[in-house]
């Protein structure tokens, strides 16, 4: 088993979080994992990747040139990473603020109103579990229940009444996940 | 219990610093490597050892706090960058003169000058051939891993001890910046037991004075004093290679890389494989000292070796002195912060030795 996974938007929708968490789960579940950011000096607005490997091999490169998923949340990563998915691959992407949406007809391509739900919540910035709830529906290769460890784990002591209001959004990402292509 | 985190390489060199029993640590911020001096002031390790972690008003003043402390025959070490390190060699150049223990980390960026703050390898040859003034050495590790940016402290610092000289950790913001599984090792005392009769912690009765100094003004005595310490890089030479090989049994073709490349390179190692290409992977674990015999072994063996670097081709100078023109050597680089994929390298490889 090998999955490489791109994560891809705006510097503050808390990509590399994301990204950290799913790969703390993965640890949990005694797979290899790596996690390579494109660290630069933004802290927000400008553009942020992560590359995260979960394999259950010794991993080799924590960079790679394509993708088995890639979740592109905006415009610019959209357009920088379809191209990138591996055939028969999975693209999830948020259609907020998306004018040219994916076309590829040789992927999966999936769609989560992260931004639109993470405003009926308690906090916006909620929007990065929701989307990762999504990915967690269409993937079953790592499980909600290390996610849960992964949040609590992963969110420094001052921030974790935030906890609940956080596991509430991966719930509601893999409710409101859809599949727009066959 | 095995003690397994999700760390930076960054965070893992810092953790081990305070499990390895490091006495002070004395930096200055810069990027790719902020997070050794962070992830040390927010763990307080004051209160966990007793370690002493103190920013420097700059890096010249880092280093020559690391030199002033390592005459007490304390456990020290700084981390900086390219430009930092720079700064700092002065400082590891009188440590060497003076044959001081200390462990320096080089979180290695792209130059030269203030360059870049993305990942690169262009300070090998600053690493491998001293790096300041004078005829010395350093052993240089390169970690290809987080979970060796936590066990080289451990190392680094056994053979600085071993052979009272600064020790190099040569890495690069792939591998500062990544975060991947480690496993820590157990806490260990801060007393270390050395032999302690050089150090400078107050004269007894029993005893002359112990001066630390790298100035010797008489011409014979410091030509003397140069000798021992060409007797002691040899010592290393001989007794301290380390490298990993894998693949390289059957192998046609060789990479040889360091560091974040060499992690490149094995992917490009299964991607080959997968294609019917035996290629392998040589990696020097410690460039200084260099695995040169390794490498003339294989090069009687193999058609060509394709160095990948993250610089201009510094490595490849070491690896040509090795195989004596025995076969082709060539170069897969990018510079200035661009990492190549395992398929550019793969492309490389074809293409160099042209395969079809």
């Amino acid at each position: 088993m090998n999955e490489e996974i791109i994560i891809a938007g705006f510097g503050g929708q808390g990509v590399l979080l994301m990204g950290k968490i799913m790969a703390y789960a993965a640890m949990m579940q005694n797979l290899e994992v790596s996690w390579m950011p494109s660290y630069g000096p933004e802290m927000r607005g400008g553009t942020a990747n992560v590359t995260v490997v979960i394999s259950s091999e010794r991993i080799s490169s924590p960079i790679v040139n394509s993708y088995d998923t890639a979740i592109l949340l905006n415009q610019q990563s959209l357009d920088k990473f379809e191209n990138s998915v591996k055939t028969e691959g999975i693209l999830l992407y948020d259609p907020n603020g998306i004018s040219r949406h994916p076309e590829r007809k040789d992927i999966r391509i999936f769609q989560v109103s992260a931004a639109s739900e993470a405003a009926k919540m308690l906090t916006t910035k909620t929007f990065n579990m929701i989307v990762l709830g999504a990915y967690l529906k269409i993937n079953s290769l790592i499980s909600l229940e290390n996610v849960i460890k992964g949040i609590g784990d992963s969110l420094p002591e001052r921030h974790h009444h935030l906890i609940p209001v956080n596991i509430e959004a991966v719930k509601r990402g893999m409710e409101i996940v859809k599949k727009i292509n066959s | 219990m095995a003690d397994i985190k999700l760390m930076k390489g960054n965070e893992a060199f810092a953790e081990a610093a305070i499990r390895a029993g490091c006495d002070a640590y004395f930096g200055y911020p810069i990027t790719p490597q902020s997070e050794v001096l962070e992830y040390l002031t927010a763990q307080e390790p004051h209160k966990r050892t007793g370690m002493i972690v103190l920013q420097a008003e700059s890096e010249i003043a880092a280093i020559n706090m690391v030199y002033g402390a390592a005459g007490t025959g304390k456990r020290v070490m700084t981390s900086s960058s390219g430009p930092g390190i720079s700064l700092k060699q002065e400082g590891i150049s009188y440590m060497a003169g003076s044959e001081l223990p200390c462990l320096i980390l080089n979180v290695m960026r792209g130059g030269p000058g203030l360059g870049t703050i993305q990942p690169s390898q262009s300070d090998y040859f600053q690493a491998t051939r001293g790096g300041g003034h004078g005829d010395y050495y350093t052993p240089v590790l390169a970690p290809a891993s987080v979970q060796e940016m936590a066990d080289f402290v451990r190392l680094g610092f056994e053979l600085a001890f071993k052979y009272r000289n600064p020790v190099v950790i040569l890495s690069d913001g792939i591998i500062g910046q990544m975060m991947e599984k480690v496993e820590l090792f157990p806490q260990q005392p801060r007393a270390v037991e050395f032999d302690q009769s050089w150090v400078t912690t107050g004269k007894t009765p029993d005893r002359e004075r112990n001066i630390i100094t790298s100035v010797d003004l008489d011409s014979a005595r410091q030509e003397r004093h140069n000798q021992d310490l060409q007797k002691k890089y040899q010592n290393m030479r001989e007794h301290e290679v380390r490298f990993e090989s894998i693949n390289c049994d059957d192998a046609d073709y060789i990479f040889i890389a360091f560091g974040s490349a060499s992690r490149i390179c094995q992917k490009s190692v299964k991607i080959a494989r997968e294609k019917g290409i035996k290629v392998g992977l040589l990696r020097p674990v410690t460039l200084f000292p260099f695995p040169a015999k390794e490498i003339k072994k294989l090069s009687k063996q193999v058609k060509g070796m394709l160095c990948v670097e993250l610089n201009a081709g510094q490595m490849i100078e070491d690896v040509r002195l090795a195989v004596e023109n025995n076969t082709l050597v060539a170069l897969h680089n990018r510079m200035g912060g661009m990492v190549p994929t395992p398929e550019e390298v793969y492309h490389a490889l074809l293409q160099k030795f042209s395969i079809e």
